[in-house]
């Protein structure tokens, strides 16, 4: 189950309908959610999508486990705030509107240089060259201060300039757009890639290099130039996050944000070209809305990601298209009481956990403010044995639920992926 | 990809004294060897003979000690495998070295973009590039895996696994073609008919095969090189070989022998 892989194959009416589809959400999504935090939200989505689309490009397209790509995304960032800066004071005659290219450039820029370096090797060796490197340039980010802004970061104010047809990027929805037309682009754009010689051939560096150095192509080569590429687009959406957040910080090159990367890339499925935009939006949420609902987010995030690993290595894309490929066949509908199993048990083991998490949480930053949490609408308290008790009873029992629904689905997944292959023999007999 | 001017005068493929040493143990002790355009030569020898050694010194995959490596006349001894493709030898591997997670189509089209000249193009589809398109579908009913076309590398049987790395191999056009073992692994009644295939997609080249099934190798081959710790011993027709005493003494009859046992590596 887990190393199937399905060729996504969108016909061209279908391909219309999709792209159409995109279009149509990119446009609607902040005339559905109004309120200024969505409106921000939907703008960071929008880089983030961007931003894992291209390192996408090098784990899931050219099997490069890239630990730096941050530095790609965050220097584009610190190029086009020193842009805006330049525009600000008349130095620069350029709309705002285009800073993002001037990231996207920046971003190119140091993937020729770092590139040059880290893709020479692949595998590990690659992996951990590119650790070197963004430890090398965040360190360099404290160092450079007329650079990088020090502590404070560098700051900027992107209303500048004659408002173009009303255009002044002051409303946070004039941002959106901006941002949603660099996304729809820079989508179609990678998409693009992945279906010309080079794309196709980087999967073929990803599957088996040696190979490929005997079919006439030189891997390096090929790695370099997939790098190159790459950092434009991270380049772009770190130029976007500069015109939303008017301000950068160290951050932006820092280990966090490639981890970020990586972690929601990996979530969203590295194996389908649109997994990265579930992972983006995915991220989003997590940064902004779990980080709000609970101090313990990033546990949180830890457990599902090793859940993930552990279970579907695809990620979520790779879960929707097998599902898909059920569905095609007809053999869903066999499938839903082993889902609903599974979601019920699988929150029945989330509520234990979540009721451990949070009163350990509790216990170790708010014991000042008395042993009492109120969680999901119920009163915990920390110094109640029975409630830890009950905890515990709760977790196991949804441990144990889950593991019996999840034998029972993995049986019947299996006993469906049976009659597929023979239905797929009897269709070809015909 | 052929038709180089030197191919009336110089030879296919020419070693001329190669040696190859891995620390202090020589493998390779002195190959000479030249075939002729257009000819079939089967490499035998026993296991550990140096027979797959010699394919990857000849392929770039690792580049002599001394001596020189001629493709058409030219050096390309001490060359990365890419620049020796991209001059006209391809190889195949004993182990199958295909792209598992591609399709079949997808395989072979990867393998015929550099000799069309696309290179590292990013700014064409693949879908419009139609030489390369009609190509590959020309090379899928070739090795017979029409059937196959959108089926992943990695869910092939065997056989068609090993048929689509002979597909890569002959993909770009090359004229000197090294096979190693391409029927290593396969049931007899497979053998026949894969070498029937070989026989088909390699007309007009220069084929080296390394092949360990001696009823294959006498009904390949033009020439047979023998390779005995790391030296060809005999380069010759395959009647003259069969009758040649030093070869017969140390090799062919055990061989004969391990053929009959089904015993092939």
């Amino acid at each position: 189950m887990a190393t199937q892989y399905y060729e996504f194959k969108p016909y061209n009416v279908g391909r219309w309908i999709v792209w159409g589809f995109f279009a149509l959400i990119l446009f609607l999504a902040p005339k559905v959610f109004t309120s200024s935090l969505s409106v921000t939200m939907l703008s960071q989505m929008g880089i983030a999508i961007i931003a894992c689309l291209s390192y996408n490009m090098l784990l899931g397209q050219g099997g490069m486990l890239s630990f730096g790509h941050a530095v790609y995304s965050g220097l584009g960032s610190y190029m086009a705030i020193h842009a805006l800066n330049m525009v600000s004071k008349g130095t620069l005659p350029i709309p705002v509107s285009l800073l993002p290219i001037v990231g996207g450039f920046a971003g190119l820029g140091f993937a020729v240089l770092f590139g040059f370096v880290t893709t020479r090797k692949a595998g590990t060796p690659f992996a951990m060259i590119t650790l070197g490197m963004a430890e090398l340039v965040f360190a360099m980010s404290l160092m450079f201060s007329e650079f990088f802004g020090g502590e404070a970061g560098v700051s900027g104010n992107r209303v500048v300039g004659q408002p173009f047809f009303g255009i002044s990027f002051g409303p946070s929805t004039q941002v959106y757009y901006l941002i949603a037309v660099y996304t729809f682009v820079c989508v179609a754009l990678m998409f693009a890639f992945t279906r010309t010689p080079l794309g196709r051939i980087l999967n073929a560096v990803r599957d088996n290099p040696e190979r490929v150095e005997f079919i006439g192509y030189n891997t390096q080569r090929v790695r370099y130039m997939a790098f190159i590429i790459s950092g434009f687009f991270a380049g772009i959406a770190g130029g976007l996050g500069t015109i939303l957040f008017e301000i950068v910080t160290a951050e932006v090159v820092g280990a966090h944000r490639s981890g970020a990367y990586l972690l929601f890339t990996f979530l969203g499925g590295a194996t389908f070209f649109f997994g990265p935009i579930i992972g983006g939006v995915l991220m989003v949420l997590a940064s902004v809305l779990l980080s709000e609902l609970t101090k313990a987010w990033l546990l949180y995030l830890g457990l599902i990601f090793l859940f993930m690993v552990m279970y579907a290595p695809g990620g979520i894309a790779s879960l929707i298209m097998m599902n898909l490929r059920v569905a095609s066949f007809g053999f869903l509908r066999k499938l839903w009481v082993s889902y609903l199993g599974l979601a019920v048990s699988a929150l029945v083991l989330l509520l234990g956990a979540a009721v451990m998490i949070e009163m350990v949480y509790h216990l170790q930053l708010n014991a000042a403010m008395g042993p009492t949490l109120r969680f999901v609408g119920i009163d915990l308290n920390t110094q109640s044995l029975d409630h830890w008790f009950g905890a515990i009873f709760v977790l196991l029992t949804g441990l144990g639920l889950f593991e019996l629904c999840r034998r029972h689905y993995q049986h019947d997944w299996g006993v469906i992926q049976e009659d597929i292959e023979k239905e797929i023999k009897r269709r070809e007999t015909l | 990809m052929s038709g180089s001017p030197d191919m009336k005068t110089a030879y296919a493929l020419e070693l001329k004294d190669v040696r190859k040493s891995f620390g202090k143990t020589e493998i390779i002790r002195g190959v000479n060897l030249a075939v002729q355009a257009g000819e079939r030569v089967a490499v035998i020898g026993p296991n550990g003979a140096g027979k797959s050694t010699l394919f990857n010194l000849i392929s770039g995959r690792f580049g002599p000690s001394s001596g020189e490596v001629l493709l058409h006349g030219q050096r390309i001894d001490g060359k990365k495998p890419y620049e020796i493709n991209r001059m006209g030898l391809s190889r195949s591997f004993q182990i199958t070295n295909i792209f598992p997670k591609l399709s079949v189509f997808e395989n072979l089209r990867c393998a015929v973009l550099w000799s069309l000249g696309y290179r590292y193009t990013f700014f064409k589809f693949l879908a419009d590039l139609e030489d390369a398109n009609d190509r590959t579908e020309q090379l899928l009913e070739m090795i017979r895996l029409e059937k196959k076309r959108d089926v992943l590398a990695m869910n092939l049987t065997y056989a068609e696994q090993r048929a689509l790395e002979i597909g890569i191999t002959i993909a770009g056009g090359a004229s000197v073609i090294l096979l190693d073992e391409p029927t290593a692994g396969m049931s007899k009644s497979e053998t026949a008919r894969f070498i029937h295939l070989i026989r088909e997609v390699t007309e007009g080249k220069t084929l080296l095969t390394v092949e360990h099934d001696m009823g294959v190798v006498f009904g390949l081959a033009d020439k047979i090189a023998v390779v005995v710790y790391g030296e060809v011993i005999a380069f010759d027709t395959p009647e003259a070989v069969r009758a040649n005493a030093k070869v017969q003494e140390a090799y062919l009859g055990s061989t004969v022998a391990d053929a009959q046992a089904g015993g092939s590596t």
